[in-house]
């Protein structure tokens, strides 16, 4: 241990100091014997990485007024706190709102069947889910394809078997694959809200093409996507009032879950990682208290030579 | 103090046995009071609290 010491620090730390400069933590660092070009380094990446930092932080707070667009408002959703978990009932009511709206042009192709399980779903409710569907699949032992009902196993079907195919279809404007949305969209589920609740008549001086709709929460106010939610639009399995707003909140906060499947767990594990680190903290704070004691406790006497 | 001292921490057998089993406990006990805060913060929102209704 000594030897190791020795080695880092040199014999400051070994050799016996007068006890005023022991009191002085910089006799501790070992920052005193670097060189001047590797204090100029560190210091560099030092202000560097702060300036970054402070850079990072200006932009995000920054205004952007340079869109026209609305920014979402932010909505009390019962996921947001802390430790707050999806509400479960609302992703199994926004997989039908998907299921029977929005699947219609828009894919999902990184979630399959056997994702619901355990979060909307029982077992043989995806099971029944995914049988609803035909895959190809194949070869089989003569080499042919075939089809066959959907598996657990099996992603969402997409509604347009390229992107081409789906521009073409929709004025040549692209569904987007909705699996991560709401981590792609500047707002996230806000976002989504707003957008889904937001159509309005184009106010004058706004020129739309054919195929296009007004929506002041989308960037450029024109999107090609017509408004598809409405009151009653479709009917929850569970007798909840189908409103569009409803519709709407469940949709988003289904989304919520595609795009962090990992939500419920993380929020878990931080209370987990709270008491943990709680728990070290009190630790150290102990164990500093412990080792400096000797050291703030010393007194130092004169006790002048006899003569 | 001066017991535990003697019984646990004196001998480095004992004292590895005391670290192994303390790191049991205290997993369980973070691991279990945790899991029940979460649970209580979330009551109703959750899959366990609704699948009653569809099996």
């Amino acid at each position: 241990m000594a030897a190791t010491l020795r080695r880092f620090h040199g014999l400051r730390l070994l050799k016996s100091a007068p006890a005023l400069n022991l009191q002085q933590a910089k006799n501790l660092s070992s920052a005193g014997s670097w060189a001047s070009g590797n204090k100029k380094l560190i210091g560099a990446v030092g202000a560097i990485t702060g300036g970054v930092g402070a850079l990072l932080f200006a932009l995000e707070q920054s205004v952007q007024a340079s869109g026209s667009e609305v920014h979402a408002p932010a909505q009390s959703w019962n996921h947001k706190g802390l430790f707050d978990a999806l509400d479960h009932q609302s992703v199994r009511r926004g997989y039908e709102v998907y299921k029977q709206v929005c699947s219609a042009c828009h894919s999902m192709q990184y979630i399959a069947y056997r994702n619901l399980v355990g979060v909307s779903h029982t077992e043989a409710e995806a099971k029944a889910e995914a049988e609803q569907i035909t895959v190809k699949d194949g070869p089989d032992d003569t080499g042919n394809y075939y089809t066959r009902p959907g598996k657990l196993s099996d992603y969402f079907p997409s509604p347009y078997p390229n992107e081409e195919a789906a521009r073409a279809a929709n004025n040549g404007a692209y569904p987007p694959d909705l699996s991560y949305i709401v981590s792609a969209r500047k707002g996230g589920e806000d976002y989504i809200f707003s957008l889904l609740t937001g159509y309005h008549d184009a106010p004058a001086g706004v020129v739309l093409r054919e195929g296009q709709y007004f929506n002041p929460y989308f960037p450029g106010g024109a999107i090609s996507m017509a408004q598809v939610l409405y009151n009653e639009v479709i009917e929850y399995e569970d007798g909840t009032p189908p409103t569009q707003s409803q519709l709407a909140k469940d949709v988003a906060t289904f989304l919520k879950w595609t795009s962090e499947p990992e939500h419920d767990d993380r929020k878990q594990l931080l209370i987990k990682v709270i008491g943990i680190l709680g728990f070290l903290t009190v630790i150290s704070y102990y164990i500093k208290r412990h080792k400096w004691s000797s050291l703030k406790s010393r007194k130092i006497v004169f006790v002048p030579k006899e003569k | 103090m001066k017991v535990i001292y003697n019984t646990l921490f004196k001998r480095t057998s004992t004292y590895a046995v005391a670290i192994i089993a303390s790191a049991f406990f205290f997993e369980r006990a973070i691991d279990v009071t945790s899991n029940t805060i979460f649970d209580t913060v979330n009551k109703g929102k959750l899959w366990k609290d609704i699948k009653a209704k569809y099996e």
